[in-house]
């Protein structure tokens, strides 16, 4: 389980890192999914571009009611607390469950999103916020709905010569609701099917289905869901024709579950 | 002769829980492991595997201009395939080529090896090679591979079995007597052994010495050793083995691997040092495979829950390949003879075979067949109870071999050297609040609770062994024990410590013969150059074999000082007596030391009576048991069990076993040795599956997707230990390190089954996934 040959560039700027995006580089973050992918030889680029050393790849700023996470925050940046206020409690819950603190310490969220892994956590959870992907390409940065970012398995809205920069998510008052729940056997599996529901006090409640074998399905009005959990789970998932009646229950539960939680105000 | 130091010294001879001397290096990182050694000058190899199940292989093209640095099986001149025999009747061998020849039978079998200065290098090179075969049918189903048109994987056998026994006894009449009949068909899953550390080789050829030096992770190096030597058409004396620090075993480190085998050859031909570090890939997928059984079980009881006899229907998924040196035939041989359990069993029919697929050999694995035979008796007696309107307790109590019936030799001829069977069982009970269980369960809560009770032979010997004819037959038991010339005791002895502690308990053992301080005692092993000869650490054995045989060294060894010490205290042999590390006069007016003794023979000579013992400070002692059938540990798990009905996902609420080891050289030592067990058997129980499609592929490469239990997955569990020596061995100790493994899937599977009966469920496959259970509970639904 070694590596094909490969080779390493770590560009000082964004252009740079762009004109090698150009070459068809791959890039690299925390390297928790490419890393395996290339000691499998899943994966074999020609060059890695490591993205880690660019400015501000990493960090978090708020500004005119959003939140602007720089794609090179680690999970357990955001598990400690980098994002502030009710939005940071939000994602310090979701991320303190990723994998173990190990992956968590190099782990980034852009990586995370930009591999779009049916499975990961931020694909799952991200499009639930009324946000955006910022990628950056040549003519600089583009704005991308969260809600139309991952495409399908491994299969994202960033075109080839652009690389995510940062995810901006808007700021949350106190009292939005919001509840969150995955299936995992043990901490570090592959989630077998994750839920998350966030209500804003003058907004449609949101929902968001996911690990499933295609992008996320994102319920932008989940009002019925929060008025009648476990019937209305029932009936969303009955719509996707599962085919494996244990995943069918898992999601219908996931569902229901992460419904139950906005209502006991989870963290 | 008990050690008496200082009154106030704590003491450290058996029984006390020392603390593990080894963990001075582990803990910090000191460990050396064949993955830290490199020579100067090696070469690393990479496999090239073979992507399909069954095929004909037509030719291997390696990459143009790396033609003489990768290796087929038609370039290994000399090299001889490897056959691991058995003499039961009707066994048939298999050739296991080191690298693939003519067929491919299973994926990942090696094709082809790669050396290269670096293993990154070696794996380009694997990857540039092309593969020309023909596929063949595929037999990845134990019981389809004994159909009439199943695809024959070696073809000159007539079908896909290496071995079929039977224990024939007609139970024909049971049917009219008994209160109470059940069958069920059971599955235990393949799973695979996970030791932190892979396999590893690194070996050499010393021009001077015109020995291959093979540094092997391996639990019994003089094993491989013999095994190579065979292999290779070598002098055995030109092969040393090294077994350095080794990161767990569990049973894949007794195997001779093809990898070695073509390491070695390669190290001699190439004259480089040659290591191959094996990958986790490489474990899940080609090699570290276990378990894999199908049960048909039909019991028939009394109407108090008395067995009047069991019929046995098993077929174990033996792989392609018979490997050496177990032989594919030791599970299946075990289940004939383990069946009956701890339990007074009447008649017992039971039928075997070892079938032949298309996956990696099974390998035996902690526990061996006992963890899929104790979970396929105990789940059946349950069902029995369940139909008998009695208790799972009461069942047991019935049939349970009581201890004064001990020694007692079952219908098998198996002997069980003594405990209290029954008392295990109630004081498992005991720790329970029973009653609270039932009434959360009238409440509608899918909770259960669930026993599994076995007793676990270990340490069994020649007149067990010899039967089967297998490459290898455990004998006498040696150890060396030696004085230092400062007066240091160093113990050297052919068995392999790789977590079991034998570097302390050991040293308590020479400390309880001799008083020498464990501080000053070092254990020896891991060499064939340095060490007795020995079959290794396997079956529960080394604290009963080597402890025994340290123990008798030691005492000669003790008797020789006392010889010398006497005449440096100018006193009759009668007069003196070997006590805290000194030689003393009885009536204590005088005393010198043991590095006094050790002194004056090495570096004193002149002091020495002119008729002293010639053999020194030194012995080389055997030892074993008498009889020999081996110990008889035994324990009892129980288990709450709590079902979420929604995913199928089950979590353990509280877990006890209640274990007897006889007499514990170390009880610290053994609780880690069940608790470690106990999470394996947590293991194969609700996680471990190595699943394959119906092409033969494996399709859990990765540790992502083989589940094993990990820190959260492991509950509290209490521990309770018994003391019921064994009336056979040295210090009355037992073989107990793989009884935590065996009852896990027993008990915990009873547990999940109590909370599901009433919903008209019941589990028989193993793992109890979420995806299992929640199938068997709709299928209790529909009924």
């Amino acid at each position: 389980m070694k590596p094909a040959p490969f080779g390493y560039a770590r560009p000082g700027d964004w252009p740079e890192a762009l004109s090698l995006l150009r070459d068809g580089a791959r890039p690299l973050a925390g390297g928790q999914s490419l890393g395996p992918m290339l000691n499998l030889r899943l994966a074999q680029p020609a060059t890695v571009i490591d993205l880690r050393h660019l400015p501000g790849f990493a960090g978090v700023a708020v500004q005119d009611g959003y939140c602007r996470i720089g794609a090179g925050t680690s999970h357990a940046e955001i598990e400690d607390g980098a994002i502030p206020g009710r939005l940071g409690a939000i994602l310090a819950g979701v991320a303190r469950r990723i994998a173990y603190r190990a992956v968590r310490n190099r782990g980034t969220i852009g990586g995370s999103l930009a591999h779009a892994d049916p499975a990961a956590d931020w694909v799952a959870v991200l499009p639930c916020f009324d946000g955006a992907a910022i990628a950056l390409g040549a003519s600089g940065e583009r704005r991308i709905p969260l809600a139309d970012f991952v495409l399908g398995l491994m299969e994202t809205a960033l075109r080839p010569d652009e690389v995510l920069r940062a995810i901006e998510l808007p700021v949350l008052p106190p009292e939005a609701r919001w509840g969150h729940w995955k299936f995992c056997r043990k901490p570090g599996e592959f989630s077998k099917a994750t839920a998350c529901v966030l209500a804003v006090p003058g907004e449609p409640p949101r929902a968001v289905l996911a690990a499933l074998d295609m992008p996320p399905l994102v319920i932008a009005d989940a009002g019925a869901l929060l008025a009648a959990p476990e019937a209305e789970a029932a009936r969303i998932v009955a719509g996707l024709a599962l085919r494996d009646p244990w995943r069918a229950a898992l999601v219908r539960t996931a569902l229901h579950r992460a419904a139950l939680a906005a209502w006991e105000m989870e963290e | 002769m008990t050690a008496v130091g200082a009154a106030d010294a704590p003491p450290q001879g058996v029984g006390a829980s020392l603390r593990r001397k080894e963990d001075a290096r582990f803990l910090r990182g000191r460990g050396r492991y064949v993955g830290d050694i490199t020579q100067a000058g090696m070469l690393e190899v990479a496999f090239l595997r073979s992507p399909v199940a069954h095929a004909r292989l037509l030719g291997v093209t390696k990459p143009e201009g790396a033609e003489d640095r990768v290796f087929t099986a038609g370039d290994l001149l000399g090299v001889g395939a490897i056959r691991a025999a058995s003499n039961l009747a009707g066994f048939r061998v298999s050739e296991q080529p080191v690298l693939a020849r003519g067929k491919l039978r299973h994926v990942g079998e090696a094709i082809a090896a790669c050396v290269a200065p670096t293993r990154a290098e070696a794996e380009d090179l694997a990857a540039a090679c092309t593969l020309d075969y023909e596929e063949l049918p595929v037999v990845t189903d134990m019981l389809a591979a004994r159909a009439p048109d199943a695809a024959l994987i070696h073809e000159h056998w007539p079908d896909n079995a290496f071995l079929e026994t039977r224990r024939e006894e007609d139970l024909s009449d049971l049917d009219g007597i008994a209160a109470a009949k059940v069958t069920r068909r059971l599955r235990t899953a393949r799973h695979c052994m996970a030791p932190l550390e892979g396999r590893g080789v690194l070996a050499e050829w010393d021009p001077r010495l015109e020995q291959l030096i093979v540094t092997s992770s391996a639990q019994m190096p003089h094993v491989i050793r013999t095994g190579l030597a065979e292999i290779l058409g070598l002098d055995e004396a030109q092969v040393r083995v090294i077994a350095p620090d080794v990161g767990g075993g569990f049973g894949y480190k007794g195997i001779l691997l093809p990898e070695e085998v073509v390491s070695a050859h390669l190290a001699m031909r190439l004259d480089r040092p040659v290591r191959w570090i094996e990958d986790r890939l490489e474990q899940l997928t080609a090699n570290a495979n276990c378990r894999e059984h199908h049960y048909v079980v039909t019991a028939w009881a009394d109407r108090e829950g008395r067995l009047l006899g069991v019929e046995v229907d098993a077929t174990v998924d033996a792989g392609a390949y018979s490997s050496y040196p177990f032989s594919a035939c030791l599970e299946a041989a075990q289940i004939g003879s383990i069946f009956p359990g701890p339990y007074t069993l009447p008649r017992f029919r039971c039928r075997t075979v070892s079938a032949c697929t298309n996956k990696p050999p099974i390998l035996p694995y902690r526990g061996v067949a006992r963890t899929g035979v104790c979970y396929a008796m105990e789940t059946t007696l349950d069902a029995l109870a369940r139909q008998l309107g009695i208790g799972t307790d009461a069942i047991r109590l019935a049939n349970l071999v009581p201890p004064e019936a001990m020694p007692y030799r079952n219908l098998v001829g198996k002997v069980f050297d003594s405990g209290d069977y029954p008392e295990a069982l109630r004081r498992a009970i005991a720790c329970f609040d029973l009653d609270r269980l039932r009434a959360r369960q009238a409440a509608g809560e899918y909770v259960g609770f669930g026993l599994g009770i076995f007793c676990e032979q270990g340490a069994h010997g020649t007149s067990v062994y010899h039967g089967w004819g297998i490459p290898m037959v455990p004998g006498y038991e040696q150890a060396l024990a030696r004085f230092t010339p400062d007066g240091g005791l160093e113990l050297r002895t052919g068995v392999h410590s790789h977590g079991q502690g034998l570097e302390t308990t050991l040293a308590q053992v020479a400390h309880e013969v001799l008083g020498v301080p464990t501080a000053r005692i070092r254990v020896v092993h891991g060499d064939t150059a340095l060490t007795p000869y020995s079959t290794g650490t396997w079956g529960s054995r080394a604290m009963v074999m080597a402890g025994g045989a340290v123990a008798e060294a030691c005492r000669l060894l003790g008797e020789r000082a006392l010889a010398i010490g006497a005449v440096l205290l100018q006193a009759g042999p009668e007069a003196v007596e070997l006590a805290g590390g000194a030689v003393r006069r009885r009536d204590g007016s005088a005393a010198v030391a043991l590095e006094e003794i050790a002194r004056t023979w090495y570096r004193r000579p002149q002091h020495l009576a002119r008729d002293v013992d010639t053999g020194g400070l030194e012995v080389t002692a055997g030892y074993r048991p008498d009889p020999d059938t081996g110990t008889h540990s035994y324990a009892c798990h129980a288990v709450i069990a709590r079902i979420d009905r929604d995913t199928g996902a089950v979590a353990l609420e509280d877990y006890v076993v209640v274990e007897d080891g006889g007499k514990l050289v170390n009880p610290m030592i053994v609780d880690g040795q069940v608790l470690g067990g106990l999470a394996q058997g947590i293991g194969t129980a609700l996680y471990e599956e190595m699943p394959f499609d119906a092409a033969g592929q494996p399709l859990a490469g990765t540790l992502a997707d083989y589940l094993l239990p990990g820190a959260t997955e492991v509950p509290d569990v209490r521990l309770d230990h018994m003391e019921t020596p064994s009336p056979w061995t040295r210090f009355g100790q037992k073989g107990i390190g793989e009884s935590g493994a065996i009852g896990p899937p027993a008990a915990i599977v009873n547990a999940i089954n109590d909370a599901l009966h009433r919903f008209g469920a019941e589990l028989t496959d193993l793992p109890a996934s979420p995806a299992r259970v929640l199938a068997a509970l709709e299928a209790g639904r529909r009924r």
